[in-house]
């Protein structure tokens, strides 16, 4: 069992009882809520007759229904509309913190928290959404969670859970010119396998990771739970404390000290120990695309498509089901696939930093004639920070669509669709058959400047041949 | 047709046929896809479960099966109920008939979501569960589960079934229902609440 590591720290501080069956009963230092995950909880609460234990500890927002294009109310879609007047009522008869469409404050959840400096070291995070593990860049204990446990987070701030055991991913070097958090997790992934997590909580470590910037580190935790671990978190440091000092809710004056004293009391150091630790080398990442339909099945720009004779037996029937679904062939290159739409955003990639990398790659350049592209800003205050610094005009000019924050494509529950068996190029986190909106649409996961470069040729290239001129 | 009722209480017997499906890392979006999550309640979930894989077999889905139609525990290999955290799909599998489930694994969100609503899983080694799966493939199978024991037999097949002590502890005991549970610490949770250094000097 692991012992004096960030995670064991931050859970033996929130344990608040053993339970009789054997599991921990964990205190929630915040909770997030948004309008999938929560009306089934409320309701749940209600015919409990149950009231909102700590009302101060849950924070709402709006991502996964709302449309981009046009926010105006009531939404065209009257189920999308009907989910958000559900929230609305709840938080307002709750007493919840709801950061609404138009407050300045809106996007997905995992975006929001973090630039709001809800997001803090040595916390336990829960929400209703599995990219909860986003929040472990902070040195925060983050997971996601079912709408029973919203329900219980919102009676008594707690769950009943079993503890973690703990990996750490250490990664040794650098990652090179034109590699990305993004093809750093999902090379992680491939090589450890989509469920090696399952029980773990992954501590991300070593030279690369603390080369990231913060918004970088997001991107790696975010995607923890792809690899079939619920937690991901890396250590806090200086990048993380400047990251949040001065944010909206950060710690202020006296308060601050005390704060960042306690912060780096709870990080990992010699002493601890873990379950199992596993070495990589982040200089021989390369830039990574995912050609089936598991985040797991993945390759380097340069690579081609295995055959079935070359994965372990229990990888081959995931991998014949993505073949006859995507229509890849063994021995195909990746390289040079024809792309048909687009997508940048998603709270792994929707962050100002990805918006900026996307753009530096489309300036004077042009999106495909056959290329349907779009770009939606993680929240409110990204497309505001990138408007500022013109990031739109960029976009817009290169042949790319502008719209408003939210989820849009990444799940595609509002009209943001792939439409038969298009193929996206998309900056998301999830290649799973239909998770685009199309039932046979087809999913390659990559790094938004990947995302970009594919955009102008119209075909999946290397991004590095665009930022070398 | 009956209103839909969720289990309540303990129980230790779970009696059915089995329904399989073959394929590793099945994912939540499968079960349910998202465009099914817009609804402010579960009620209309069972209809759409894996309602894409169905129309793309048009018909020979196990879940379309006249002979699988009375099934009530799913058979499924490794890492099942990957990705999404959406407690919709455990909600649209109990919707449409399903009251526990044997496979090679299962990942973390999706089996504590499972657990949350009274849904038992179980684990059986790939060999074990690749067996069943053939049996089923020829004739219908019916299951005894009994939890306290942690068997499932059939009238000419047994095994020994794993799930976590915590797990089943709850099911006896009528304990899964976590609310009520948690909320029997009120003080300690208060206690709590005042100890954490975050909560002194928080803006929020």
């Amino acid at each position: 069992m692991s012992q004096n590591t960030l995670f064991d720290n931050v859970w033996d501080l929130h344990k608040v009882a053993n339970l009789s069956g054997g599991s921990d009963q964990i205190f929630i230092g915040l909770h997030l809520i948004h309008e999938v995950t929560s009306p089934q909880a409320f309701g749940a609460l209600e015919d409990k007759n149950l009231k909102v234990k700590f009302p101060s500890r849950t924070v709402a927002t709006v991502d996964h229904i709302v449309p981009t294009d046009n926010q105006s109310r009531p939404f065209k879609d009257n189920l999308a509309e009907q989910m958000i007047d559900t929230l609305e009522k709840n938080c307002i008869k709750h007493k919840i913190k709801f950061f609404n469409i138009g407050s300045g404050n809106q996007g997905i959840v995992h975006v929001v928290a973090p630039e709001l400096g809800l997001t803090q070291p040595g916390m336990t995070i829960a929400c209703g959404d599995s990219h909860t593990s986003t929040h472990g860049a902070f040195g925060s204990i983050a997971f996601g969670i079912g709408t029973s446990q919203v329900r219980d987070v919102l009676a008594s701030q707690t769950i009943a859970m079993n503890r973690l055991k703990v990996r750490q991913i250490w990664c040794e070097n650098k990652l090179s010119n034109g590699i990305y958090a993004k093809d750093l997790i999902l090379h992680i992934i491939n090589h450890l396998g989509v469920k090696a997590g399952v029980g773990y909580a992954y501590e991300f470590a070593g030279p690369a990771i603390s080369a990231l910037s913060m918004e970088e580190r997001m991107t790696i935790c975010n995607m923890s739970i792809e690899g079939g671990a619920r937690c991901g978190y890396i250590n806090p440091d200086e990048k993380t404390f400047s990251y949040i000092k001065g944010r909206l809710y950060s710690p202020q004056n006296e308060n601050w000290v005390q704060a960042v004293k306690w912060w780096k009391s709870l990080r990992s150091n010699e002493s601890s120990i873990y379950d199992d630790v596993v070495k990589l080398d982040a200089s021989k990442v390369e830039p990574t695309i995912t050609w089936g339909i598991t985040p797991g099945q993945s390759l380097g720009i340069n690579q081609k498509i295995p055959s079935l004779k070359d994965m372990h037996p229990n990888d081959q029937f995931i991998a014949g089901e993505a073949f006859e679904y995507m229509g890849f062939k063994p021995g195909q290159p990746i390289k040079d696939t024809p792309i048909d739409v687009c997508f940048i955003g998603s709270c792994t990639n929707g962050r100002i930093s990805d918006l900026r990398v996307a753009a530096k790659v489309l300036e004077h350049n042009t999106v495909a004639n056959h290329v349907k592209a779009f770009v939606v800003p993680g929240s409110e205050q990204v497309a505001k920070e990138a408007k500022e610094e013109g990031l739109d005009k960029i976009f817009i000019k290169a042949g790319f669509q502008w719209r408003e924050p939210g989820c849009s494509m990444c799940l595609a529950m509002n009209s943001d669709k792939l439409i038969g068996n298009q193929v996206s190029a998309s900056s998301s986190n999830r290649n799973f058959k239909g998770r685009q909106g199309s039932p046979c649409g087809r999913t390659l996961l990559m790094s938004p400047a990947m995302v970009a470069a594919a955009s102008i040729t119209g075909k999946v290239s290397d991004v590095r041949d665009f930022i070398s001129k | 047709m009956d209103k839909f009722k969720p289990p309540i209480g303990k129980f230790s017997q779970i009696n059915g046929y089995c329904i399989s499906l073959i394929g590793d890392d099945i994912d939540t979006d499968r079960i349910i896809p998202a465009r099914f999550l817009k609804c402010i309640d579960f009620d209309s979930l069972g209809k759409s479960v894996f309602i894409d894989d169905r129309k793309t077999l048009k018909g020979n889905h196990p879940f379309d099966l006249e002979a699988k139609k009375d099934a009530s525990i799913l058979i499924v290999n490794s890492n099942f109920g990957c990705g999404s955290s959406r407690e919709h799909a455990p909600q649209a599998l109990m919707r449409w008939g399903i009251k526990a489930i044997i496979g090679e694994g299962f990942a973390d969100i999706f089996y504590s979501n499972c657990i949350a609503i009274g849904i038992p899983c179980f684990t059986l080694p790939r060999n074990s569960i690749k067996n069943i799966q053939e049996y089923i493939a020829n004739k219908n199978l019916f299951f005894e589960i009994d939890l306290f024991k942690s068997t499932a037999v059939s009238k000419d097949l047994k095994f020994n079934l794993e799930i976590k002590e915590t797990t089943k502890k709850m099911f006896l005991s009528g304990e899964w229902d976590a609310t009520s549970n948690l909320l029997e610490n009120k003080y300690l949770i208060e206690k709590k609440i005042n100890e954490l250094p975050y909560i002194q000097f928080s803006t929020n």
